[in-house]
């Protein structure tokens, strides 16, 4: 037994050293962009002092640090999106994009953005205000929630883990061809500012707005931990998990609920990331070997913080006046990473 | 003195099976059994015959289509899923095991009706899953991952998890399905020896007749009137219900060997079989096997089989020569 504290030893090297790539690439992405700011800076201001270049102290403050918090949000929502769904499908190509979740939370913003016939891009969600923040969180996590809703009506009927990987990414295509038609249907000005959105943006998020999707992602990360024990036990299958005692029909609820509260608000203030919610929970099974939720829940939250700064430090274009589309980066980056770790350790397939 | 029952589930009037828009569908139907503590219980049946259907009925997972469960008197369908879950453990033929679990997070993983809401395990938690590891032999595995080990040792780790609920009965659907010999003669055995020891009520499914002839303590044999006939293996035997159970064309009960055989139309020619009843016994299955019938009357044909174990001799009759392997006398016999 005793190789079981050291795996615990482990666990916690691996998790302080996670937290520890957090913060240095958190300095580094408030530091690099258009403007280089020395990391030395970033931290006196941080911390409250003043700095000599007060422009850079407004960059600071105003721009880059809302945008590296939402990158972490993101990161650990879209995260533990993908891992709950993973471990309930009991599907490695599970995540919130594949089974139409953030097609669903797409929809719903798509009604509202070309519904509402005003400007409600992800820039003026500001001058929308609080109550236009909420009406496209709201409005996004209802679509959300529906696209889940209805793949876990079709799940009932369905038992087989491939053939509901279809049928949700059919519902997906489903989804995405209503707001197609809705485009084709709506103002040209409008439908540009929805596909402004679909690229994602961690940078629409203002300092205010931030509060309430922290609150909400702390919420989704802290509800996701309480189920640890649940998806653990659903690892085994709904079967076995029943016959330790579990109510799989409440589990279900409550991991889809959650993972439409993470999925939904991300995808509302950022738009749709996509990859982050696959990657991330093979990158941390990979990492620490387990498929334990009571570790891989915390991971998550670390990993996919740490993949969306890299994603976003890289989508600034270091030097440069340029900021490519967050989407393309998640996949560009991502992508790779997955191969390489898949190939290097083929022991993704084990893992279902 | 009143003699303390040992019955800790029975059914009454039990029907077993499926409903759908289409109407119902009975598998198994008038089924009144009781499984006892201390005794492994072998549900034997052929593929398709409902085995899994009963199982999952009397486990609570599947709703019964009449008749009643009970677990120690009180009907399971009255009792909430985590009150039963410390009464009734499972190892299902789902062989989904997640391969990034080590076997210690599997077992542990039993201690789940037991654990606080984060799972985190006690000194007693942790006792009671070295106990389990320790009875069914996968110590040495505990932080191997579940992907890494072979389908016998896998399904020790599944019994481990069973043991590690702390349930007083234990069901499982085909445990030796896929495994070889040696592998499900161990699993058998381990079986028997938890249900004697810690005197557990020990359920499984089972289509292979020989092994549970040979370990179960009592039968529920599935017989082709879609009811099950309970009893001791070798009554079942012995009043010939194993055999119509089994009861195919062309498939014959050896009441001697205990196994069936396919018995063929055609006329046979006779051999008459004498000798060490080992040998003769090896002699008959390779002479039936091509063909021939052996009997005990007199006939034309007649082999006497002399010397030892070790290096037997074969003595034919009509040529009165002796050949040293029963394949040598195979390909004379053939000749003829």
């Amino acid at each position: 037994m005793n190789a079981i504290t050291q795996g615990k030893r482990l666990r916690a090297k691996s998790l302080t050293l996670l937290g520890l790539m957090l913060i240095v690439l958190f300095l580094l992405d408030i530091g690099l962009g258009s403007v280089r700011i020395p990391v030395s800076d970033v931290i006196k201001t941080l911390l409250g002092q003043q700095i000599d270049n007060s422009g850079w102290q407004g960059i600071i403050l105003k721009i880059r640090l809302p945008r590296a918090v939402t990158a972490i949000l993101a990161g650990a929502a879209l995260s533990l999106g993908g891992l709950q769904m993973q471990t309930l499908f009991r599907n490695p190509l599970a995540g919130p994009s594949v089974l139409g979740i953030t097609a669903g939370a797409s929809l719903g913003v798509a009604a509202v953005m070309l519904a509402a016939g005003t400007v409600t891009t992800t820039f003026s969600i500001r001058e929308l205000g609080v109550d236009g923040s909420w009406l496209i969180i709201i409005a996004s996590t209802l679509g959300a929630a529906t696209v889940l809703m209805l793949i876990l009506g079709i799940s009932f009927k369905i038992r087989d883990n491939v053939v509901m990987l279809i049928v949700g990414l059919m519902v997906a295509n489903i989804t995405i061809a209503v707001v197609s038609i809705w485009q084709f249907f709506s103002d040209p000005e409008q439908i540009q500012e929805y596909i402004l959105w679909t690229f994602g943006s961690l940078g629409g998020v203002t300092n205010e707005q931030l509060g309430a999707l922290a609150i909400i992602v702390l919420t989704g990360v802290i509800l996701t931990f309480f189920l640890s024990k649940t998806l653990n036990a659903l690892l085994l299958g709904e079967d076995y998990a029943q016959s330790m005692g579990l109510n799989v029909k409440w589990a279900r609820v409550a991991i889809i609920a959650t993972t439409s509260i993470l999925a939904g608000a991300i995808t509302g203030f950022c738009g749709p990331i996509g990859f982050v919610g696959i990657a991330v929970p093979h990158l941390s099974r990979s990492f620490l070997n387990t498929s334990d939720h009571r570790t891989l829940v915390p991971t998550c939250t670390l990993v996919g913080g740490i993949l969306m700064l890299v994603c976003d430090i890289i989508s600034q274009v270091p030097g440069s006046q340029t900021v490519l589309p967050i989407n393309a980066i998640t996949a560009l980056i991502g992508s790779p990473i997955v191969i390489w770790i898949i190939v290097k350790r083929k022991n993704l397939k084990a893992s279902f | 003195m009143m003699k303390e029952t040992r019955t800790i589930l029975n059914t009454t009037n039990l029907t077993v099976g499926y409903k759908d828009k289409k109407g119902v569908k009975p598998v198994l139907s008038n089924l009144n059994l009781s499984l006892e503590k201390g005794k492994l219980t072998c549900l034997l049946g052929t593929n398709g015959a409902g085995k899994s259907t009963l199982m999952r009925t009397i486990g609570g997972i599947q709703k019964p289509l009449e008749g009643e469960v009970f677990m120690q008197g009180k009907p399971i369908r009255s009792i909430d899923a985590k009150s039963l879950s410390k009464q009734l453990s499972l190892v299902l033929t789902d062989r989904i095991a997640p391969g990034n679990l080590t076997v210690y997070a599997l077992v542990s993983l039993g201690r789940f009706p037991y654990t606080s809401w984060l799972g985190t395990l006690s000194q007693k938690d942790k006792d009671i899953i070295f106990l389990a590891m320790e009875a069914t032999g996968i110590l040495e595995f505990a932080n191997k991952h579940i992907g890494e080990l072979s389908d016998g040792e896998r399904q020790k780790v599944m019994i481990a998890r069973t043991l590690a609920q702390d349930t007083e009965v234990i069901f499982l659907d085909e445990p030796t399905a896929h495994l070889d010999l040696p592998n499900r003669m161990e699993i058998f055995h381990l079986l028997r020896a938890l249900a004697v020891d810690s005197d557990k009520a020990i359920l499984l499914t089972t289509h292979e007749l020989d092994m549970a002839l040979a370990n179960a303590d009592h039968l529920w044999l599935i017989n082709q009137n879609q009811t099950i006939d309970s009893g001791l293996p070798e009554d079942l035997v012995l009043n010939g219900l194993l055999e119509e159970a089994f009861q195919r064309d062309q498939l014959q009960f050896d009441y001697e060997l205990g196994t069936f055989k396919r018995t063929s139309t055609q006329k046979k020619i006779k051999i008459k079989l004498e000798g060490d009843s080992i040998l003769k016994r090896w002699t008959r299955s390779a002479l039936e096997r091509a063909g021939y019938e052996v009997t005990p009357d007199a006939s034309d044909i007649e082999i006497r089989i002399s010397g030892n174990l070790k290096a037997p001799l074969w003595h034919l009759n009509y040529n009165d020569t002796t050949y040293k392997t029963i394949q040598e006398l195979l390909i004379q016999l053939n000749n003829q």
